[in-house]
């Protein structure tokens, strides 16, 4: 079994060595080929029966992440997001298809593996519940053998960095959901690990929280090149952090590229909230339509690859304009019309909706 | 070599965590003083009638009743211990930490259990046996040797008590609902570690067969030890008992845990 997995480690190193002349910088560290998982579930069906159908959470999955990289992962709930991070971090055995990170195959080597990852899951913690944040730290430090130079170092930085200075003497069970949040990411860092997998690291922060992790990943990926891969549903930490965006859906990959594009793909709209000083019948002006009317306040839909400026200077040219805003479409918003739009994406085979069983 | 720092740490910290329940040490050490004078008034009542009853005098089984109420709690025989803990944890899928950190689960898991185990020896398991000793005569001994020869045995029986509760918590993978487990669990590990009665009282063959299975090494092989039912090189001989037990749990539960990783499904998103 040995030799398999070494044989397979060398097919893995020649198929980086084919790619890294055209791939400018190329440097893969994650790479999945047609990637699946398949849940076997039973159900009732009935007062005896019990039917079993299967949940295809993952259903081919192919791409590469290169070294340095920050990634959006995104979808709409139950697509298979988590399931493929946990396949990533080799704590979920793949049911089909190829799974290499960093040159490990994770599922056979899930510990040596896990001192070069950093796992954050939103709606868990690392962090050991009676213990002050400082006594997890330091249990932290000797799992993963940091030395102690190199520890003290990197919690520093990270208390600078996430504010946590007040906290590190409170045990975590008294600590907020945000501060704990940022408990978390501290913790998974301190390791130095290659990859960060973040799955819903913002869920539950407030606006002040939120923008410290965002700006506590951006410099982290800037300063030290580490990979980040990061699931949300909240389109602001993609916006402000990735260049590149994975949509999946039903455990297919739907759309793989940059932000812009995604809204291209998406046909999103964007939508001009103005007050006016009075009610007024709803507003016509060249390149949006008005979706609704409360009163002095009214919205208009533009399509997303429009610039607003000019928008903003017609209605305010012909209307008596008090106060506006922009609203940028939410991602579940913009996956939704990616699939109402058809098969235009041509990002490689689409597949036909896969129904997911049960 | 520098990773059992980390199994010393994650000890430290667990004998920690249980010396800061204060009241639920309180309580325990209350509840288990009582139990021991129910029980202690029992036995005397039962070996009044039948003295010398399963080998013992009144005041060894006085004894037994006091040392193994000093052990219910650092044994997690009825259970208390990390079991629950463990089960619930994948039961929700938080075992998906443990499993992606660079350690051993099993390793883990036993340096957790021996931190607690550590904690209740000393905060639930003294008191009791010292209140028995002012009130009833009981028969401990004053040679040093007898006493390090029953930490021994102790010790090993901790490690076999921890190799049982740990088969029980992984069936969670497969069961999901570990209740029913447990409780067969706690009633086997009552019943067949001695606690309920010494398994020397029992009729001849439920009672040789009781006295080779697993859980005898929880309380029966101790405290035999400790009363000197095994003299000079028999009582080291007597160790290999719960020593095997220890080994052969312990791989057993390696093996199971090894099935479990490999396919079973970690829940929750
Ligand atoms: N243990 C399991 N057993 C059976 N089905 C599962 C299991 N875990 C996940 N699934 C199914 O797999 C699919 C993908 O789940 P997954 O948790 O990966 O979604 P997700 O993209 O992370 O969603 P969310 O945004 O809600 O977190 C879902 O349909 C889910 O029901
Ligand atoms: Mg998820």
């Amino acid at each position: 079994m040995d030799g398999m997995a070494a044989s397979d480690g060398m097919d893995g190193t020649d198929g980086m060595d084919g790619t890294r002349g055209t791939v400018a910088g190329g440097d893969e560290l994650i790479v999945l080929e047609e990637l699946e998982k398949v849940f076997r579930v039973r159900r009732r069906a009935g007062r005896f029966r019990r039917t079993r159908s299967e949940v295809r959470a993952v259903n081919g999955i192919s791409f590469t992440v290169r070294r340095g990289e920050m990634v959006g992962y995104i979808g709409p709930n139950g697509a298979g997001k988590s399931t493929t991070i946990k396949m990533l971090t080799g704590i979920l055995t793949p049911s089909g298809g190829r799974l290499r990170v960093a040159g490990i195959d994770p599922q056979h080597e899930r510990t040596r593996l896990a001192r070069r990852i950093g796992v954050v899951f939103g709606q868990r913690t690392t962090l050991w519940w009676d213990l002050p944040l400082r006594d997890s730290y330091a249990l932290v430090r000797r799992m993963y053998r940091v030395p102690q130079a190199r520890f003290r170092e990197n919690l520093e930085r990270c208390v600078e960095l996430l504010d946590l200075a007040e906290l590190l003497e409170v045990p975590v069970r008294q600590l907020s959901l945000g501060q704990r949040m940022r408990g978390d990411i501290a913790a998974a860092l301190l390791h130095d690990p290659e990859v960060l997998y973040l799955d819903e690291p913002t869920i539950g922060l407030d606006v002040i929280s939120k923008a410290k992790v965002r700006s506590f990943l951006r410099e982290l990926n800037a300063e030290r090149g580490t990979t980040v891969l990061l699931t949300t549903h909240d389109l602001t930490d993609i916006e402000q952090l990735c260049r590149r965006v994975m949509v999946i859906d039903h455990g297919r990959l739907m759309y793989d590229g940059g932000l812009p594009g995604l809204y291209e793909a998406g046909a999103g709209e964007r939508q001009l909230v103005v007050d006016l000083e009075r009610e007024q019948p709803p507003i016509s002006v060249e390149g949006a339509r008005t979706v609704r009317v409360e009163g002095p306040r009214q919205w208009l839909a533009f399509p997303a690859k429009a610039s607003a400026a000019p928008l903003v200077a017609r209605v305010a040219a012909d209307y008596p304009l008090l106060d506006l805003s922009l609203r940028e479409p939410d991602i579940e918003d913009v996956i939704a019309r990616m699939y109402a739009s058809g098969d235009g994406g041509g990002d490689g085979p689409r597949a036909a909706e896969v129904p997911v069983a049960g | 070599m520098r990773m059992s720092g980390l199994y010393r740490a994650v000890a430290g910290s667990s004998f920690r965590r249980y010396a800061t329940y204060r009241v639920a040490t309180a309580a325990g050490v209350f509840t288990n003083t009582v139990f021991g004078f129910f029980m202690s008034y029992t036995f005397i009542a039962l070996w009044d009638q039948r003295p010398g009853l399963g080998g013992y005098d009144q005041a060894q089984a006085l004894t037994f009743v006091w040392v193994g109420q000093g052990l219910l709690a650092a044994t997690a025989v009825m259970g208390g211990g990390f079991r629950e803990e463990l089960q619930e944890r994948i039961r929700t899928g938080e075992i998906s930490i443990d499993l992606y950190r660079p350690v051993d689960l099993q390793l883990w898991w036993l340096a957790v259990d021996l931190g607690r185990s550590a904690f209740q020896l000393l905060g639930r398991g003294i008191v009791p046996v010292v209140v028995g000793g002012l009130i009833f005569e009981l028969a401990l001994p004053t040679d040093p040797l007898r006493w390090l020869l029953f930490g021994c045995a102790l010790a090993l029986g901790l490690l076999v008590a921890f190799a049982l509760n740990y088969l029980v918590a992984l069936m969670a993978f497969w069961l999901m609902d570990g209740n029913g487990l447990n409780m067969v669990s706690n009633l086997l590990g009552m019943f067949c570690s001695g606690m309920v009665m010494p398994l020397t009282v029992f009729p001849e063959g439920l009672g040789t067969v009781l006295q080779w299975l697993p859980w005898a090494a929880l309380l029966q092989v101790p405290a035999d030890v400790l009363l000197g039912r095994y003299a000079g090189g028999g009582a080291f001989a007597v160790l290999l008992f719960p020593l095997l037990w220890a080994v052969a749990l312990l791989l057993l539960g390696r093996l199971v845990q090894a099935a479990a990783t490999r396919r079973v499904v970690v829940q929750g998103g």
